[in-house]
């Protein structure tokens, strides 16, 4: 629900923190502050360390934007900016901002243009966002018009760098941030090519909403694979991910930044569920099957030994791998309470018609209203009214305490763990003394 | 994916006929939005012949021949299980859903009896403790068929305008 439809939308002063006083809970691996979904302070530091920082933030995917001229918006963090491909084939990203008077010039998503131009001035920049021209630069009847010192080359759009990785577009406000291969980490890499193995990708289409939650929820989300077979009862009663399941829930093991939550679907199109894992499961249902259960079917078209794998890209970014149905979604965060995602669906540009059609009939387990996807979203929600508005103020983040990084039990929070020991560097919280 | 064409299609029937169908039309749609605001999404699916198309997705995609669905249904058995799980599996926050429609436009009549025609909507949704929001807007972009004298539907297309949806869309609209 958009903040204008929240009904008590005021954010007590003890969750809305100033930096100095959010200091980490003593046990830190095992406790998470409010605070960090909270606090409009933290959220400012997190746009400037994280989004602005030294980070690979996805933009784009480049079959989007394959010809000359086309062009794209999308957001780091929540800077609008443009993605273009220029006459020379290279692929530019620079703040939606007009130089001059700061209006965000382009208005389309999506488009393809031999230039920018301003609407409320005209001025006008190239595909790579240098500043071309200025009407009356030089004035009407020797009046008015530039100083002569002005010099185009030093108003021209505020330019990002930019990489690509198998027609996966990212742009960074950091010089330093390393090589994006070297970025990702070897493990999160390979499962990043396994979707993205350099072949022509074929966009199937959008979704974009907003979740009234904190956007690193999202993340934590994909990190807790113990929700998956509790909260998912459909997973389990058709059977794609039982506890007990072949799983792994990966973390990279350079920062513990990023993961893949991977499992593997049994031969069997419906699951056995032992009778001593039903009972700790209230959400199963038994005996429920499909009338048409083709949008199940699993299509091996990947060297991996993962059905699925859903990846969490620090800091916007989830490559999603559901079996067959593939997509990347972009975090633009909105303000502590609020994120937009943004969700670009594609198969592969030499799918057969009817590989496309599976891919779209098993589309309806993700997405604002997939199956798996709005209960997510709700569940998210949830936990921001809860750590909104409830006076306690600490989560709890104990299963097989004490671990970081990768672990083979779907019953861990272990990366979780991982993102916030990384997160607290990042952003210079410390540590309360116990 | 989109049989129906989005942008403005010219009327090709008799206005007398149009009105006789738009009728017909705007009594199968008054059920068929009583069906899901009145909580009863299992019987949503008798709406639909048993090879029907059902589609919800955003204009953007539409436009641009982008065949994504929010929700994406071949054949009525896709809408029973669907259904299905939303009735009996599914957990979201408890919600009361409201379809208002109008503009029903009945633009054809195939010589097999089938009717093509539009009517936009406007979908609201209350939570609870909460105000009553704008949801959805957008346009049905329908085509019907005579089954046993009676009006189904072959293929409904929700092409929604609301660019940013709030949070997720639980009930078929």
């Amino acid at each position: 629900m958009y903040q204008s439809q929240t009904v008590i939308g005021r954010t007590l002063a003890a969750k809305d923190a100033a930096l100095e006083d959010c200091v980490w809970p003593a046990d830190a691996l095992h406790a998470i502050p409010d605070w960090v979904y909270t606090s409009s302070a933290v959220y400012e530091k997190e746009i400037e360390a994280i989004f602005h920082g030294g980070t690979w933030n996805y933009v784009a995917l480049e079959a989007e934007i394959p010809e000359p001229g086309d062009y794209k918006r999308s957001y780091v963090g929540p800077t609008p900016v443009v993605v273009s491909r220029a006459e020379d084939g290279s692929v530019n990203v620079f703040e939606n901002r007009c130089a001059h008077r700061g209006a965000e010039f382009c208005r389309h998503s999506q488009g393809n243009a031999k230039e920018f131009v301003c609407p409320y001035h005209q001025w006008s920049y190239d595909l790579k966002g240098n500043l071309q021209g200025i009407p009356f630069k030089r004035g009407v009847n020797r009046a008015g018009g530039m100083p002569r010192d002005f010099r185009n080359e030093e108003h021209g759009l505020r330019k990002l760098r930019v990489t690509t990785r198998h027609g996966v577009i990212f742009a960074s406000y950091s010089e330093r941030t390393e090589p994006i291969e070297e970025y990702l980490t070897p493990e999160i890499l390979a499962d990043f090519d396994t979707v993205f193995p350099g072949k022509p990708l074929k966009v199937l289409g959008y979704y974009r909403n907003e979740l009234p939650c904190n956007w690193k929820m999202y993340h934590e989300n994909l990190k807790d694979p113990y929700h998956a077979t509790l909260l998912h009862s459909f997973l389990v009663v058709f059977g794609l991910l039982v506890a007990g399941n072949k799983s792994a829930m990966l973390v990279d093991t350079v920062h513990g930044r990023h993961g893949t939550m991977a499992s593997a679907k049994s031969e069997d199109k419906y699951a056995k569920v032992s009778e001593e894992n039903k009972k700790e499961m209230r959400s199963f249902h038994d005996g429920l099957s499909l009338r048409d259960d083709r949008f199940l079917e699993f299509v091996k078209e990947f060297n991996s030994p993962w059905s699925v794998t859903m990846q969490t890209i620090w800091p916007n970014l989830i490559v999603q791998r559901e079996m067959n149905t593939l997509g990347v979604r972009q975090i633009v965060p909105n303000g502590p309470d609020s994120m937009i995602m943004q969700w670009t669906m594609f198969g592969y540009a030499d799918d057969t018609p009817e590989m496309q059609r599976h891919r779209l009939r098993q589309g309806n387990l993700m997405g604002p209203a997939g199956f798996l996807g709005l209960e997510d979203n709700e569940a998210m929600k949830f936990v921001q009214e809860g750590v909104r508005r409830a006076s306690t103020a600490t989560n709890v983040l104990k299963l097989e305490s004490g671990k970081l990084g990768t672990s083979d039990t779907l019953i861990s929070e272990a990366a979780i763990r991982s993102m916030y020991a990384y997160y607290r560097q990042v952003m210079g919280f410390s540590v309360e003394h116990a | 994916m989109m049989s129906l064409p989005l942008a403005y299609p010219e009327r090709r029937i008799d206005p007398a006929r149009a009105i006789a169908l738009k009728l017909e039309i705007e009594e199968f749609n008054a059920d068929y939005c009583a069906v899901l605001d009145g909580g009863q999404v299992e019987r949503w699916p008798e709406f639909f012949t048993e090879d029907a198309l059902y589609r919800v997705t955003a204009r953007e995609n539409a436009e641009r021949g982008l065949p994504v669905g929010l929700v994406y249904a071949e054949g009525r058995d896709m809408m029973h299980d669907r259904a299905v799980a939303i009735s009996r599996t599914q957990m979201f926050a408890p919600r009361h859903m409201l379809h208002v429609l109008g503009n029903t436009r009945v633009t054809q009549e195939t010589e097999h009896g089938e009717v093509i025609a539009t009517a936009s909507f406007l979908l609201l949704q209350t939570l609870v403790e909460g105000p009553s929001t704008l949801h959805l807007a957008g346009v049905f972009h329908d085509r019907y068929a005579r089954v046993e004298g009676a009006l189904k539907l072959r293929e409904r297309q929700v092409v929604y305008d609301t660019a940013i949806l709030a949070n997720d869309l639980v009930y078929p609209v």
